[in-house]
């Protein structure tokens, strides 16, 4: 992620394993208050029009709030980029079944108004689109089909809650 | 001739330092959500549901403003879960304007509650102060010789805790 970008991570493993991997003040991790990465996202990104604002969030994350893809359209911040790790499942409690695998989530997002939104499937399609994604104005999707199972080992996020508030903030308001 | 209530209202929050409007209206303060969607400078956000208001008022926050959330009292139900797995443990504060339909006006009426609204305000009219309090929302009721007094006091309590506060609107104040 280039310098100065903005990151809110949904809750559950992909919170844990993006602190896991590369933690910066710049990064959000939520726990609780599932489903609403989206709108923390999409206000952050209307008061910060000159950072980007990238939005890690899962399948059942955003099916819980799909109204906020309107939302999010409406609104229609260029700094907003929405990445979907999919893997039709539930990780965190168990790998239960989400809808997604007959629910296209990036299909709703463009039908909703989301300037542009792609699909990819393997590691390759990825560093394919990476290069171009974030390079064009949003609002957009990028959904990432990936496999259940989560690492294992994987840390939970040391700092509390509140100590993740104040320094992001700070580094939101830089 | 003084301006209605309700711009006499948001130019209190505004003097207060609230700078980001969002929410789902409710025809209580329907005077001010009028002048929300009217004046392009709030940059007012029509939430799809509640607790997506007060997600919208975190990710403001953290961006460095100060937001106020307007609801009715049913979107209280539905906000629940984002006041206390996100706003009071992250230490993420917030200005909760809720309608408050429902409000017992006779406790000897037949159904011994505030029997005067519809049906399905019944039940969180009366309960709706306990429910703050069970939530540990500090809260005041909007009348107009208060106010200032009320959203001050609020919004240092708001500032000292970093958490949510509520002002409760009653019936015929905001409407129009």
């Amino acid at each position: 992620m280039g310098s100065g970008w903005l990151a809110i991570a949904c809750n559950g493993m992909i919170g844990r394993e993006l602190y896991t991997h590369a933690d910066a003040p710049s990064r959000f991790y939520m726990i609780g208050s599932m489903g609403l990465a989206s709108s923390i996202g999409l206000g952050l990104a209307i008061v910060q029009p000159s950072r980007i604002v990238v939005v890690f969030d899962g399948d059942g994350n955003v099916l819980m709030s799909l109204g906020v893809l309107g939302s999010v359209a409406a609104a229609a911040p260029a700094n907003f980029y929405h990445v979907v790790f999919d893997n039709a499942a539930h990780g965190s409690t168990g790998d239960q079944c989400t809808i997604s695998d007959r629910v296209p989530i990036e299909k709703v997002a463009v039908a909703a108004g989301y300037r542009r939104s792609i699909r990819v499937r393997s590691a390759s399609e990825l560093d394919h689109t990476l290069s171009r994604f974030f390079t064009e104005p949003g609002p957009a999707m990028l959904l990432v089909e990936v496999e259940r199972g989560n690492q294992p080992g994987i840390g939970r996020v040391e700092s509390s809650p509140a100590e993740l508030t104040a320094r992001f903030r700070r580094a939101a308001m830089e | 001739m003084s301006p209605p209530v309700s711009q006499r209202f948001l130019d209190l929050l505004e003097h207060h330092g609230y700078d980001f409007f969002t929410g789902v209206p409710c025809s209580l303060f329907a005077g001010v959500t009028r002048i929300l969607d009217r004046e392009a400078r709030y940059g007012y956000i029509s939430a799809v549901r509640e607790d997506s208001a007060l997600g919208l008022a975190a990710g403001a926050y953290l961006g460095g403003r100060q937001p106020v959330v307007f609801m009715q009292n049913s979107g209280l139900g539905v906000s629940v879960n984002a006041i206390v797995s996100l706003n009071q443990i992250y230490d993420i504060p917030a200005l909760l304007v809720v309608s408050w339909r429902g409000r017992p006006e006779r406790p000897e009426g037949p159904e011994g509650r505030g029997d005067d609204d519809a049906p399905e305000h019944l039940i969180m009219g009366a309960v709706m102060e306990d429910f703050l309090r069970l939530l540990t929302i500090p809260f005041a009721l909007l009348e107009p010789a208060t106010l200032e007094r009320d959203v001050d006091e609020l919004t240092r309590t708001m500032h000292a805790t970093r958490k949510p506060v509520a002002l409760v609107v009653p019936k015929g104040v905001l409407h129009q």
